[in-house]
């Protein structure tokens, strides 16, 4: 009874989502901001959800039944990585072992919904941006998974959220070292491009693929992907702050955090253009996973 | 006003279809979008797919091609979807009335909810006559 309160409400869907479309609306304020424009209201986020729930839902002809299933799948997910990375956070929440591992699994899921819903629904640009967002999901997972084994082998090989966040507690924050430093930087990028942000937005591109992915997606289910968005923008800076900076995590440090992740976040995505799908394949697997490689070795050596 | 109204009148997301203007009415439009009018403020975004699509914005005077267009692009909208036309020529098709590629108006092909007469209208037009709109809808 209590896991479904904690998956429904603190800390899974409502309060996740709450957040996430709070986030989403700084994104949009800083962006405004940046270029010279007033901006959005705070609420105007939880309108467009909720003018999209009263829209009418349309499905292609031809399309299957994935059409429809495929956006519950990735949002059903997000939550769930939202809710064991919340409970983790409680002191007396002990979790089992391995939920690092359920969690990166989980982490990717929203893509691959993506990618399910784009290619049932029989339009060819949104076949167009399935076959960019799996070139990208191949592109970011290696240097994420570089990344999360370095902090692994910094907190003494566990695999345990709640002992990750334990062994950074007495000895010190991932980030304050050489090599969390280093795989910190890739997990950064990386981050930015599961949250299809600009640069890496190649996917849903609005300009010339006419949102991508999304192109067939009306009323209900988009909004049900909007969430899903709202939710990660919520859930991937808590995880870093987790893996990397799980020093202190009283609430008022755990807001500032996050509030810092999230700028720097948003920042990357106004002051860079959109890569080509090539571009971000070979800066995925070039530069960043470099990095990433180097902070593993670094961190097998102990710096 | 109910819930229903009020959530679409706080978020309509625009989209563009253009049934062959002279892009004078395309320019005015992106003007309402950028820095100087910013309709970001009321939530008006331009959206990529004709499917997220709340309001039509409809510029140029269809002629045989762009009519069939024009129709399809109509029903393929999620309903409720208002229409708004942009500029003389989509508003009664002034001096290409009796010219031989110019089958029909915009308004005898989908049923237009406002109507923004100038040639090109200026953005505070426009932003006065979605302002009407919204009242209408109240």
């Amino acid at each position: 009874m209590m896991a479904i309160l904690n998956y429904l409400i603190f800390p899974g869907f409502l309060f996740s989502a709450c957040i996430g479309l709070l986030a989403g609306w700084v994104d949009r304020k800083v962006t405004a901001r940046i270029q010279y424009r007033v901006g959005p209201p705070w609420y105007q986020n939880f309108m467009d959800i909720a003018k999209l729930f009263t829209k009418e839902i349309i499905v292609p002809e031809g399309a299957k039944l994935t059409f429809l299933l495929a956006p519950f799948l990735g949002l059903l997910s997000s939550i769930l990585v939202a809710t064991i990375l919340g409970k983790s956070l409680d002191i007396n929440f002990s979790g089992f072992i391995g939920d690092l591992i359920v969690v990166l699994y989980l982490l990717t899921i929203p893509a691959i919904a993506l990618i399910i819903g784009a290619s049932s629904s029989q339009n060819p640009l949104a076949s167009v941006g399935a076959s960019r967002e799996i070139k990208l999901v191949l592109a970011y997972e290696l240097p994420f998974i570089l990344s999360m084994i370095t902090v692994i082998i910094k907190s003494g090989t566990v695999i345990q959220i709640g002992n990750i966040l334990g062994h950074q507690f007495s000895a010190g924050s991932n980030i304050a070292s050489f090599s969390g430093a280093l795989a910190f930087v890739a997990v950064l990028f990386c981050v930015q491009a599961k949250l299809g942000f600009v640069p890496f937005d190649a996917s849903e591109a609005e300009q010339e693929i006419m949102g991508g992915v999304l192109i067939e997606y009306s009323g209900m289910p988009l909004a049900i992907f909007k969430l899903t968005k709202a939710i990660l923008l919520y859930t991937l800076p808590l995880f870093l702050i987790i893996m990397f900076m799980g020093k202190d995590v009283s609430p008022l440090f755990l807001i500032g955090k996050y509030i810092l992740i999230l700028v720097i976040i948003i920042l990357i995505k106004n002051t860079n253009p959109r890569l080509r799908i090539d571009q971000a394949l070979s800066f995925f697997w070039g530069p960043v996973t470099v990095i990433a490689a180097i902070a593993l070795i670094l961190a097998m050596l102990g710096l | 006003m109910s819930i229903k109204t009020k959530v679409l009148t706080k978020s309509l997301w625009v989209f563009h279809a253009a049934t062959s203007p002279c892009n004078n009415c395309d320019i005015e439009i992106i003007d309402v979008l950028t820095p100087r009018h910013d309709v970001e403020r009321f939530g008006m975004v331009l959206v990529g797919s004709v499917r997220h699509a709340d309001v039509l914005l409809v510029t140029g005077v269809p002629n045989y091609k762009t009519k069939e267009r024009l129709k399809k692009l109509y029903s393929q909208v999620s309903q409720p979807c208002l229409v708004i036309a942009i500029g003389n020529c989509a508003c009664g098709r002034m001096m290409f009335k009796e010219s031989y590629n110019s089958p029909c108006a915009v308004d005898d092909i989908v049923p237009v909810s406002a109507y923004v007469p100038g040639c090109p209208p200026k953005p505070e037009a426009m932003i006065a006559a979605v302002v009407k709109l919204i009242d209408k809808l109240k």
